[in-house]
């Protein structure tokens, strides 16, 4: 199969950007160091490539109540200018993706879904848009190919961000650092309508940043420049993934699939009983009520040991001791300086400061679950 | 890029060096593997007096992504073992080739060091 390239393929080349496979694509896992380029975010900022990522514009009179019938959170509280964290799950309240819903008009959404779920994502989407009884007035248009995003983070990334764009939003705000947290809106840049949300992934302040694909370049390039005063460097995939593991925002594939629920995974805060029925509602309300069996736990090394990785067995501890679940994500924490995992366990052993062990090349280490998230920013 | 490739080691193609004097050899890793590498987390070494065959796996590193096998690039007894390297990792990135050795073995065939790459020969596997 011949792997996908972002337009950011040949900048990623130019800084010397070790490119690997991911769901696909070919894409930079680090630069020079995963360690320096997390550290870069947490102190200070970093940029990535997520262009890889999908869009895909839902739009209409019904928009909303299509979104509404579809995706587990309440696309109905969102103003334009507003964004929100949402799931798609299917009938059995598993999760066929996790996604950002941009507002950016009444009647005019754009869903941002992950790179490795955009067929399935859209063949889940038209089974629901052709099921959906005011179809005709709900139009769904995969717009992937067409866009390109980055990605900048940190707690400096206000100082400079601001810089990038010279008019104003035209949803509602006069420059980016205006836009609270899970707002978004439409700057000009270079003479093309870009998507400005304050998002992100890596439990930092900062920003994604979507534009048509032949700009993204551009872009890319003057936030480097502006950015690097401020201590801002390209950071790849494997930052990417540590800082959100230390977050604990789940991972599509790792902490996510089709036979998780988001009760499960310990995102129910974005499941909205309260807006009348959705796909996976019945089991996903069941679920709320009376618990579930299995919950997605953050956990640390006690003792010096080597990382934990994805399907190392999870262990109880004890004379009984056996094995209770393995590892969704597992990686040696750079802010932190020890092992740290996300993983699913029985529901009887996920309170925090339930000690555990982890099962690394035979032989079991010492941890402990701890509250999430594992890292949390400086205020 | 200039990676080092010291003159008086011989080397593995799985990126391990080897100084021989005659029946020990010390064994670590190379520069350009620690390179690739990148950001050394955690090793783990054998036990001392384990017996290993030449190409058996025999260590791990792990970087912050994964964890790496380091094969045995000599048969042989571990007779001692770089505690220095276990407590801090990071001498692996920063001095691979001295203070960031591995293990000591004793060596049951020296002959088999004939099997190893010369300098020029693993510069060339590397493409230096």
């Amino acid at each position: 199969m011949t792997l996908k390239r972002t337009p950011l393929y040949s900048a990623h080349q130019k800084l010397g950007g070790r490119l690997v496979e991911f769901g696909g694509w070919e894409m930079p896992v680090q630069y020079a160091s995963i360690m320096d380029e997390h550290l870069a975010v947490r102190a200070a900022a970093g940029i990535f490539d997520i262009s890889h990522m999908g869009e895909v514009w839902v739009t209409g009179a019904e928009a909303a109540n299509f979104l509404n019938a579809t995706l587990t959170n309440n696309a109905a509280k969102l103003a334009p200018g507003q964004a929100q964290y949402s799931l798609l799950c299917n009938e059995r309240g598993g999760v066929v993706d996790d996604l950002y819903l941009y507002c950016v008009g009444k009647e005019t959404f754009l869903l941002i879904i992950n790179a490795s779920r955009i067929e399935a994502d859209m063949e889940w989407l038209c089974a629901r848009h052709a099921a959906f009884a005011k179809r005709d007035a709900v139009l769904m248009n995969n717009v992937s190919a067409e866009y390109g995003a980055v990605a900048v983070q940190g707690p400096r990334v206000a100082e400079f961000i601001d810089q990038c764009f010279t008019g104003s939003g035209t949803i509602k705000v006069t420059c980016p650092t205006q836009l609270q947290k899970n707002e978004v809106d439409i700057f000009s840049f270079a003479d093309r309508d870009v998507f400005v949300a304050r998002t992100g992934y890596t439990g930092e302040d900062g920003f994604e940043i979507v534009t048509p694909a032949d700009t993204i370049e551009a872009a890319w390039n003057r936030l480097l420049e502006i950015g690097q005063p401020f201590g801002l460097k390209p950071a790849g995939l494997g930052a990417r993934d540590t800082l959100r593991t230390e977050a604990c925002l789940p991972l599509y594939g790792h902490e996510l699939d089709e036979n998780t629920t988001p009760i499960e995974a310990g995102v129910g805060f974005f499941v909205a009983l309260d807006k009348g029925d959705f796909i996976g509602r019945a089991v996903l309300a069941e679920q709320k009520a009376n618990g579930v069996a299995r919950k997605c736990v953050a956990f640390k090394m006690t003792d010096k040991s080597a990382p934990p990785r994805p399907h190392y067995p999870i262990w109880s501890v004890g004379p009984d001791a056996k094995k209770i679940g393995e590892a969704a994500s597992g990686t040696q924490s750079p802010s932190l300086g020890i092992g740290i995992g996300l993983g699913y366990v029985p529901t009887e052993f996920a309170q925090p400061e339930t000690p555990i062990e982890i099962e690394i090349r035979g032989r079991r280490s010492p941890a402990v679950v701890v509250r999430k998230p594992i890292y949390k920013k400086k205020t | 890029m200039s990676t080092q490739i010291p003159a008086d080691l011989k080397y593995a193609k799985s990126h391990e060096w080897s100084r021989i004097t005659a029946d020990t050899a010390i064994v670590g890793i190379t520069d350009h593997a620690q390179h690739e590498l990148t950001d050394i987390v955690f090793v783990e070494l054998p036990a001392v007096g384990r017996v290993v065959k030449a190409g058996e796996a025999c260590a791990v590193v792990e970087s912050v992504k994964t964890a790496s096998d380091i094969y045995a690039p000599l048969s042989g007894e571990v007779v001692e073992v770089n505690k220095a390297v276990t407590d801090n990792p990071a001498l692996v990135n920063t001095d691979s080739y001295a203070a960031g050795w591995f293990f000591k073995l004793k060596l049951a065939a020296p002959t088999e060091s004939a099997l190893l790459l010369s300098p020029d020969q693993y510069r060339q596997q590397i493409g230096g």
